[in-house]
């Protein structure tokens, strides 16, 4: 099968029913995505898919199709994904930073559709996201300033 | 330093530390700078090594070995800036690696072993890594000095430059660093005064934060090796069962499926990737052995440790006769109960091993690397020394990795697999086959004579941590950590007497951030307000009045009070009607934080934490930006506990599994958070944990003041307080 993953093409031979993420992981070895609950509860596993953010736990890699996958290690090359991670770095957002290409991931989709968003924003689009450090208060004001940006 | 009997000794120390200027600078005085001794380490470029943390190449990398372990609590910035401040070097020319396994050298001020845990790390290590970098560029200085045959007292260095005013000369670190390398260590050293900071004291961003932004950083989950095989594992559900019978042949049939290792007490699968070996492992049918504890059951958990409280328990602190006064007057007593809690990092419990030709290669993240290499030593049968620990960055500690059962685990399943295995836990392992933080029942019991506290009695009773942890610091039948924030307080509460029972129960225990003074402090910051509303009293103006001995505590409680706008009422909520704002003082570690909580109740009994105000003296700082974000985020972990945080026992079997049924706070639950810190010059505070502490019980107290009903077992149990119950 073939996957179209931050702008590359990739050739991938794995059953249908394998969620992208250890398809990304595992088999490719993009670890930037991580694994953190395996029920799409945590958004630790959180890429883009056509630019929406999705938990890749959960997505069987054969429902993909040609579609463009973006993760942590090329969202950067996006305008929202460029701002969130300049923020996240200027704000000194990140802790242990486990969660955090998850948090950038969702930060990023939400910027790219939403560029000013307001605080019910943030939260509706934040909160499938964990964070053990608590860094939500740096999370909201990263995302504030990279709406600035 | 000192042989291995003498870590007897470290965790009193670790009461000295906290305890005062003096002594503290006379333990970091007394802690021998390791020289020459040092182990290389691959990972760092030819060029000269130092000491121990110092290694400066030709091309002018310098690169610092760190002996505390960076798990998001920013301690690789803050070590960094000690050495580099001294060292005179930019701290973005900075590469930063963890110390191995090496007792010797990096052994904890604090502990003697080698952890990073307890808040410990700026006051255990400043000292010691300041003087190493003094030390090594009074040696870069002396080589120049001697090049150029100038004093060496009219050098000046800068950014790893090291510059001759009078003759325009300057040179590089990496040009002299392997004369000076070779010249012996001066004997005395002069460390800069504070007026001369360019690093410590500043919020400097942090060195690993670019990394992290980036999705580079590489967690021990992250770690790849040629050839390596994928595993997971599945321990016995009801707690210490054995494996009884398991059907291989299902997993096997899974495509992909390499492997099944069966031990006694666990079943992993191994494939060619992580997802193929859960399909594996959730096709096999296990019986398991439940063993003795199958009737494990929550409520008989409770019960067993308030009738273990009943005493009497191992005198701590005994201060006048305490029983004699509480005999009469005006007596009040209550007991706190919190749960066990999981400690639920975001990076679950993992481990890469390669065992061969008689040794054993380890990569991984850990809070303590020595235990690490121990722990898969023995589980080996082989010697230290033929164990290689490869540390990682940390996501997320907390306490979870300075237990070594994930490393033990994952040896055992390597030594039957050919070549290097990952083993990955699933989220329900890792929150059902840890170590909790102990059940503890808090008893209190206090006199009050004239508006004011006479009599003090708390007896702490709980697992111990300690006993397994660092059996020779459990002495005399006392957990050093269970008792802290109990033994020493902030308040003049007259005659005291503090006592500790250990009761232990089936289930293993361990450290979670904010460790014993969670409990102490939580219970007697919650007994102060239920005081306060019996004798009719404000609970800031009870607290003020217990605090003249303390002013750093009266500092932080009244700075809190100020900026949160006590003596008015919490702002109104659509999240609920009844509203209520909470106080609470918390002096260990080193430091003194006060927090003021809002709180809204919802009629069904959800609370919503509308607002917190925390201040805080935590001595002298090294980088303020870490501090705030620490307190932040120490503030959140504390939210989760008080709100949602509780693993149950049912059958035997943890009975939450994953963060739909352990739940952690969201970013649509937080409120407001503030932040506010008083400058100081005192001796430097721990500042990981003092934020999980002060903030829970200011939460409870903002409950009990917004429904009149104090809730005396953790999490907050909605039925309690639902309107009209």
């Amino acid at each position: 099968m073939d996957l179209k993953i931050n702008g590359a093409n990739h050739q991938v031979d794995v059953p249908d029913d394998m969620p992208l993420l250890w398809v990304i992981r595992d088999v490719l070895g993009m670890t930037g995505t991580k694994f953190g609950c395996g029920i799409a509860q945590c958004g630790a596993c959180t890429v883009h898919v056509d630019g929406i953010a999705i938990r890749s736990c959960q997505l069987p890699v054969g429902t993909v199709g040609g579609r463009a996958i973006t993760t942590i290690e090329g969202i950067g090359d996006t305008s929202a994904g460029a701002k969130i991670q300049k923020a996240w770095i200027e704000l000194e957002v990140i802790q242990c930073g486990y969660c955090q290409p998850g948090q950038i991931m969702s930060a990023a989709a939400l910027l790219a559709a939403n560029p000013q968003p307001d605080d019910d924003a943030i939260d509706a689009a934040m909160a499938g996201n964990l964070c053990r450090c608590g860094t939500y208060v740096r999370i909201r004001e990263g995302i504030k300033h990279a709406a600035r940006a | 330093m000192p042989p291995a009997p003498e870590a007897a000794t470290g965790l009193p120390r670790r009461a000295v530390l906290y305890g005062g200027a003096a002594l503290t600078a006379g333990l970091l005085i007394g802690i021998e700078l390791p020289w020459g001794a040092a182990r290389a380490d691959e990972a760092v470029p030819a060029g000269k090594r130092f000491n121990a943390f110092i290694h400066i190449a030709p091309d002018d990398r310098v690169t610092f070995t760190l002996p505390a372990v960076e798990m998001g609590q920013g301690v690789y910035t803050s070590q960094a800036q000690c050495i580099a401040e001294e060292l005179d070097v930019a701290l973005d020319a900075v590469i930063a690696a963890h110390a191995p396994p090496d007792q010797a050298n990096y052994g904890s001020p604090v502990f003697v072993v080698q952890a990073t845990g307890g808040s410990t790390t700026t006051m255990a290590w400043s000292g010691p890594l300041r003087k190493a970098g003094a030390t090594a560029r009074a040696m870069l200085v002396a080589a120049a000095a001697a090049r150029w045959r100038v004093d060496a007292g009219s050098l000046t260095t800068e950014s790893g430059v090291i510059a001759h005013g009078p003759s325009g000369r300057s040179i590089r670190y990496g040009e002299v660093a392997d004369a000076a390398s070779r010249l012996s260590p001066p004997t005395e050293i002069k460390l800069k005064e504070p007026a001369q900071f360019r690093l410590i004291g500043k919020p400097m961003h942090r060195i690993d934060t670019p990394d992290k932004a980036a999705g580079k950083t590489v967690y021990g989950i992250d770690r790849m090796l040629p050839g390596m095989k994928f595993a997971t594992l599945m321990a016995s559900p009801v707690l210490g069962g054995k494996v009884g019978s398991v059907d291989q042949s299902k997993a096997l049939a899974v495509p992909g499926v390499a492997q099944v290792v069966v031990l006694d007490d666990l079943v992993a699968v191994v494939a060619g990737n992580t997802w193929t070996a859960m399909q594996g492992l959730n096709a096999l049918a296990i019986e398991w052995a439940p063993g003795t504890n199958a009737g494990l059951d929550q409520a008989q958990l409770w019960t067993n440790l308030e009738k273990a409280s009943l005493g009497p328990g191992v005198v701590a602190k005994r201060q006048g006769d305490a029983p004699a006064k509480l005999r009469d007057g005006d007596v009040f007593e209550e007991s706190y109960e919190l749960p066990y809690l999981a400690h639920a990092p975001m990076e679950m419990t993992n481990c890469t091993v390669h065992v061969h030709d008689g040794g054993c290669e380890v990569w991984t993240g850990t809070q303590v690397p020595g235990f690490a290499q121990t722990g898969a030593a023995k589980a080996l049968g082989i010697a230290p020394e033929k164990v290689t620990i490869n540390n990682h960055m940390i996501g997320g500690g907390f306490g979870r990795r300075l237990e070594v059962d994930g490393v033990i685990k994952a040896v055992r399943i390597a030594a039957h697999v050919d070549g290097p295995v990952k083993v990955t836990w699933s989220r329900e392992e890792d929150i059902r086959q840890q170590l909790y933080r102990p059940l503890y029942h808090e008893r209190l019991k206090a006199r009050v004579e004239n508006g004011r506290i006479i009599a003090w009695h708390h007896r702490v009773t709980g697992g111990s941590v300690m006993a397994h942890w660092l059996p020779p610091a459990f002495k005399d039948g006392i957990d050093s950590d269970a008792v802290d924030g109990a033994t020493e307080v902030p308040y003049a509460v007259g005659d005291r007497l503090v006592e500790y029972i250990r009761h232990e129960s089936a289930v293993p225990v361990a450290f979670w951030r904010g460790v014993g003074p969670n409990g102490s402090i939580f219970a007697m910051e919650c007994f102060l307000d239920l005081i306060a509303s019996k004798t009719g009293v404000d609970p800031l103006a009870f607290r003020r009045g217990m605090l003249d001995g303390t002013p750093r505590a009266l500092g932080v409680l009244n700075l809190a009070a100020d900026k949160a706008g006590w003596g008015t009422a919490a702002p109104p909520s659509p999240f609920g009607t009844r509203r209520g704002r909470g106080i609470a003082l918390m002096n260990a570690f080193g430091s003194f934080l006060a927090a003021v909580a809002d709180v809204a109740v919802s009629d069904a009994g959800d609370v919503r934490v509308t607002r917190l105000v925390i201040a805080a003296d935590v001595g002298k700082v090294v980088n303020p930006d870490i501090l705030e974000a620490q307190i932040q985020g120490g503030a959140v972990f504390g939210l989760s506990a008080v709100l949602f945080g509780k693993i149950s026992f049912a059958g035997g079997q943890v009975e939450q599994g994953n963060f739909n049924d352990y739940r952690i706070l969201r970013i649509d639950e937080m409120p407001a958070i503030e932040v506010h810190v008083v400058p100081s010059t005192a001796d430097f505070g721990g500042i990981g944990e003092p934020g999980t502490v002060v903030t829970q019980p200011a939460i409870a107290n903002a409950v009990f003041a917004a429904t009149g009903v104090q809730l005396t077992r953790m999490p907050i149990d909605r039925a309690l307080i639902a309107k009209g119950a």
